[in-house]
């Protein structure tokens, strides 16, 4: 860029964001705005302001914010938010985006100093949560927001209640059980020990006492911690299935009654030890495969990205309502930055509404009266009242969600490798346990049944229900560190068998920041300032931007200013002519054939240059393109087809390019493809692609802020690493096939110990040692061979 | 010998103890959240300069 400030730039004390003016001025610390100038106001009176000697900047920017929170006086809505609350005190919880230094923590814990009716805050760093008890009446609940946004942390309320749907999840005491099946491992594990040393004959009263002390340990293990074995295997068997969990359950029974048996009749030590170590790991695996985000939710669909209320007008005074009681015919006020809730038709005021999160387009569209103005769309400028056309859950957007790809029920769309191999090994093992019964059972029954619990003993799929836990997990770990969450680990084998590739263009491979205007003219500081003074009396979005392109600037007196639609502006500031608008407008002539929108700047006849707002590519689409060889990549955009040819750069052919496609478009497009055997992967952003991320096989939500909003999908990447995409999928390939060597090696191990096995000569010690060095052998390879595939494909 | 079975009684007594320990640990929460104590205990303990306290 040309003609670069030398002005020295300062920061905001609070926010960290630059200073235009040198209007906000208080204690020789600069603000940017008055709001955060206010937010210092508050913290130093209240004697807070080592809020900002922990971190710089802690603050979240106060610049155009404007929300009000009269709903949050309504009982109905009030009684949804609240976690409790008797005659004296109210309990809430708040999801607050914001959080996310030690300074938040420290304010966010002090608000008590602010205000005392709080008796008591607590942060949940992780979950970015804030647990408040406060006095209600001193304090009511819109005090209360208010007081959280005036220090800058405005809390996230949305219908789509997040934080209490993920507090109510996890409750099946995993934990506990491995703390029993761990407890009661070690214990048997230190009786066994005498039996494996040898008991000399005088000593042979410990043996039994030792024996039935295994047994007593073994019950929990049993019926507390390996109880969901059970239930599971039941399950699947009455639904016609095997999965892994039934010939874990049957070895875990064969176990148990193997050891009560040889107790009782003193024929031998028993399997305690293998027993609960078998648990033990099991259950380590299960808790190793549940990783959670506390902080993203992969479930929001447009009920957290509306408001929770809305204002009616009601003769002629304004009523907030639930959103849910929001019925046609209702007369609601928008104000400026609040998102409009329901189709409705303009009845007053001048619309200019950003789609950005509907349809993608960055530019907000001008409204005249009596236009149906579609749900999603966020005013920007005067407040505006509307009449409600279509309920919420009918709306253009919103009826979406009525599809029946959000009502298919669906944890896993494919089957795991786990899922495959497990109804075959369960048969193998079930042949080879019978067969060696039925070799035995002529000649010896004891041995026969010795032999047929035996296979089942040393077969039992230990290492292999563990290879797909602990690999996945650290799969995810290094997904997580490239800044790409995954809802699950059953994500990462979905991952390896897409085939397709589907992307929205819009937020999606363009970032969705505003700041994609570019300067390629020659101005100087006075040039800059006409403009400004020209554009600011433009209502026009693309002057909107050039204005906040160029920042607050000195105002100037203009005269003569005419502006001709869908041309450009001609005025006189200060003397200069300035023109601003088309190359016909400015120059006289339009030679500029290359794409994208310009706006030209001339002063006193001189041609000057033009601002471009061309859509900035993330970083990295050009790694995309190298997806071409192994992927059919598709491109579905809800924008007009001007960038077609720009975007050639990345799709050889324009033939996988779609434009004008409706949110119902998109979802039929991914339906049409798996129609025709394609595993379709859908990469998106907006609510306009929540549907497209439902139906497809995998669906990945891109954002610049994962606290954000983001749709509904099975894995949420951070925009900043879109450029590693290929990277991820040759990663999540390695992943599966360092699933099936790890196979490969359990199955190893068993034949090892079949070989034994089927002679009907198990030795427990020979098991107790069988089951552990299996387990630790699979769970270091995969660990290892993880992070070498994640080295190898640079990913950190 | 037999000391033993007395021994063995105290030490699993003992382990019983740690056990239950654990699960009121579980059960009133306390680890639930792992992190944020890490980062509260940096934070000083404000010095009391407000006089109208």
């Amino acid at each position: 860029m040309t003609g670069s400030p030398t002005i020295e730039k300062i920061s905001c004390y609070h926010c960290g964001d630059d200073c235009l003016t040198e209007t906000y001025i208080l204690d020789d610390k600069h603000f940017c705005c008055h709001g955060c100038k206010s937010v210092y106001q508050l913290l130093s009176e209240s004697q807070l302001c080592n809020y900002y000697t922990y971190n710089d900047h802690p603050g979240a920017t106060r610049a155009r914010i404007d929300r009000r929170f009269d709903y949050l006086s309504e009982p109905s809505i009030i009684s949804q938010l609240i976690d409790y609350t008797d005659q004296h005190v109210t309990m809430v919880t708040f999801y607050i985006p914001h959080i996310h230094c030690s300074s938040c923590l420290w304010l966010l814990e002090k608000l008590n100093k602010i205000n005392p009716a709080v008796h008591y805050c607590r942060v949940d760093f992780l979950k970015k949560q804030l647990n408040i008890r406060f006095d209600h009446h001193r304090l009511n609940l819109q005090q209360l927001v208010e007081l959280l946004y005036d220090i800058g942390y405005e809390p996230l309320i949305s219908l789509q209640d997040v934080i209490k749907e993920q507090n109510a999840a996890t409750k099946d005491h995993l934990i506990q059980k491995i703390a029993v099946a761990g407890f009661c491992f070690g214990n048997v594990m230190l009786l066994s020990f005498p039996e494996y040393f040898g008991i000399s004959a005088y000593e042979q009263s410990f043996r039994h006492f030792f024996g039935w002390l295994n047994v007593l340990f073994s019950l929990p293990v049993v019926f507390y911690s390996g109880r969901e074995y059970f239930i599971s295997a039941w399950q699947n068997l009455r639904r016609k299935s095997l999965n892994i969990d039934f010939p874990l359950a049957l070895g875990i029974a064969v176990l148990f009654v193997r050891t009560v048996f040889e107790v009782i009749t003193h024929t031998g030590a028993g399997f305690a030890d293998t027993l609960c170590g078998l648990v033990f790991f099991l259950l380590v695996g299960k808790f190793v495969q549940k990783k959670t985000y506390h902080h993203i939710s992969f479930e929001r669909d447009y009920r957290s990205f509306f408001p929770v209320a809305v204002n009616t007008i009601v003769d002629d005074k304004e009523k907030p309502i639930p959103l849910s009681d929001l019925h046609t015919g209702h007369r609601i006020l928008i104000r400026n930055n609040e998102i409009i809730p329901a189709d409705a038709i303009l009845l007053k005021g001048h619309a200019l509404v950003d789609f950005s999160f509907v349809t993608g387009e960055a530019v907000p569209i001008n409204k005249t009266w009596g236009e149906i103005i579609y749900a999603g769309g966020r005013q920007t400028g005067e407040a505006i009242e509307l009449e409600v056309v279509k309920p919420v859950s009918q709306s253009y957007l919103t009826q979406l969600w009525n599809n029946e790809a959000f009502n298919r029920k669906q944890d896993n769309r494919m089957q795991t490798f786990n899922q495959k191999v497990s109804k075959y090994f369960t048969i193998v093992l079930l042949v080879i346990a019978i067969a060696s019964l039925l070799f035995w059972l002529p000649t010896n029954i004891n041995r026969g049944i010795a032999a047929f619990t035996a296979v089942l003993i040393v077969a039992c799929p230990c290492a292999l229900a563990l290879s797909t836990p602990f690999t996945m997990s650290a799969a995810l770990s290094i997904f997580d560190r490239n800044l790409f969450y995954l809802k699950n680990t059953a994500v990462v084998e979905q991952m390896a068998a897409i085939d397709t590739i589907v992307m929205d263009k819009t937020g999606t491979i363009t970032t969705s920041d505003n700041d994609h205007v570019q300067l390629n003219a020659q101005l100087s500081e006075i040039d800059r300032e006409l403009v400004y003074n020209v554009c600011m009396h433009s209502n026009h979005p693309l002057s909107r931007m050039i204005c906040r392109y160029l920042g607050g600037r000195k105002r100037l007196p203009v005269t003569d200013l005419t502006e001709a639609a869908g041309r450009g502006i001609t005025a006189s500031v200060n003397g200069y002519e300035v023109r601003v608008g088309s190359e016909q407008h400015v120059a006289g002539y339009s030679r500029d054939t290359s794409a994208g929108t310009k706006v030209h700047v001339s002063v006193d006849g001189n041609y000057r240059g033009y601002f471009a707002f061309a859509h900035q590519y993330r970083d990295g689409l050009k790694n995309i393109s190298s997806l071409e060889q192994d992927y059919k990549l598709y491109l579905l955009s809800g924008d007009q087809d001007h960038e077609r040819f720009e975007l050639i750069r990345f799709f050889k052919t324009t033939d996988n390019l779609f434009f004008n496609q409706s949110p119902q478009d998109k979802l039929d497009f991914i339906g049409k493809l798996q129609q025709q055997g394609a595993k379709v992967m859908m990469i998106g952003d907006g609510l306009n692609d929540a549907g497209a991320l439902k139906q497809s096989d995998l669906g990945i939500a891109v954002t610049d802020n994962v606290n954000n909003f983001s749709p509904g999908s099975d894995a949420i990447m951070d925009g900043r690493s879109f450029g590693r995409l290929p990277a991820f999928l040759q990663f999540s390939k390695d992943t599966v096939r360092i699933i099936h060597a790890s196979f490969l090696i359990s199955l190893t191990y068993n034949f090892i110990g079949l070989s034994y096995a089927v002679t009907g000569k198990l030795s427990p010690l020979f098991a107790a040692i069988l089951m552990p060095v299996s387990t630790v052998t699979i769970i270091s390879f995969t660990s290892l061979a993880t992070h070498f595939a994640a080295k190898k494909r640079h990913l950190s | 010998m037999s000391v033993i079975y007395f021994l063995i009684g105290c030490s699993v007594v003992l382990a019983l103890i740690f056990l239950i320990a654990f699960f009121w640990a579980q059960r009133t929460g306390q680890n639930e959240d792992l992190y944020t104590p890490s980062v509260r205990i940096l934070l000083d303990d404000s010095e009391d300069t407000d006089p109208e306290k």
